[in-house]
């Protein structure tokens, strides 16, 4: 039985994914704290894992003719940017923006603990990869 | 996820030429001149989100499904109306022996001073979470 690394990582690789990108877009926001006009964006998590979870497991995948094509995880679009939408603001201010600096921090950390979160769990799974590869010497 | 670096750095960029305003106005904030047109006005930056990542056209216009930085769109001056004041013994004082201060309000300076510090240093804690979150990512499996 080959090594795959699809099954092997299962679905922290695309969490990893939606991870970075919601780190961006909340990055986004902090830094328009102050524009005018602004909305807060923000993703939905679980939509956004399982649309990429999705479209690397089902439609769009590159076809495997010959037997020793390898499987490529990620070309169906599990890239794709993840649905922003608008935050709705606690306390609206007057210039229009929305952004919450003390909700958007929060949410910043939270994120940053879970996308390390996911780091470990991937770093675990290489680790008992490389340890089932050397026999567990 | 690069492209934080740029979204962050255009915010701490824009928050510096806020708090450099703000020096301005506060050094200017007793600055008296002989005529209205020459007295010295609050002058304050005005902020747009707008593309600034790599590669993106620069100062684009936000659209649908992209990141904005932070742009500084222009320095406007305040054109409320500046005090005159009478102070004949004054030596840039006119004919009738008034002079014209400037019309910054040094307890909106102070606050917009503290706004401006505060937002800097939550751009940097996101710069540096990015960056210490980027090396554990390069550093994957090699423990």
């Amino acid at each position: 039985m080959a090594i795959n690394f699809d099954k092997a990582l299962g679905v922290h690789e695309q969490a990893l994914q939606v991870r970075a990108q919601r780190h961006e877009v909340l990055a986004s926001n902090i830094a328009n704290a102050d524009t005018p006009g602004y909305k807060a964006r923000d993703i939905d998590f679980r939509a956004a894992l399982q649309k990429s979870a999705q479209s690397s497991a089902g439609q769009l995948r590159l076809l495997s003719t010959q037997a020793n094509h390898m499987s490529v995880s990620g070309v169906g679009g599990s890239n794709g940017p993840a649905e922003l939408m608008y935050r709705m603001p606690l306390q609206p201010s007057l210039d229009g923006n929305t952004v919450e600096s003390h909700v958007e921090q929060a949410q910043f950390a939270d994120n940053t603990m879970r996308y390390q979160a996911t780091l470990q769990f991937l770093s675990s799974k290489f680790s008992g990869l490389k340890n089932v590869i050397q026999g567990g010497r | 996820m690069s492209s934080i670096f740029d979204i962050a750095s255009s915010a701490m960029n824009a928050q510096m030429v806020r708090l450099n305003t703000t020096a301005s106005n506060l050094a200017n904030v007793d600055t008296v001149s002989t005529t209205e047109e020459g007295a010295y006005r609050a002058r304050n930056p005005v902020f747009k989100a707008a593309m600034v990542a790599a590669g993106a056209t620069p100062g684009r216009v936000q659209q649908d499904g992209q990141l904005p930085g932070v742009l500084v769109q222009e320095i406007a001056h305040n054109d409320g109306p500046v005090p005159m004041r009478y102070e004949p013994t004054n030596p840039m004082a006119n004919e009738e022996g008034y002079v014209f201060g400037s019309n910054v309000n040094a307890v909106e300076e102070m606050a917009n001073m503290i706004s401006a510090s505060r937002s800097y240093q939550s751009n940097m804690e996101v710069f540096n979470t990015t960056k210490t979150l980027m090396l554990r990512t390069l550093q994957l499996g090699q423990q």
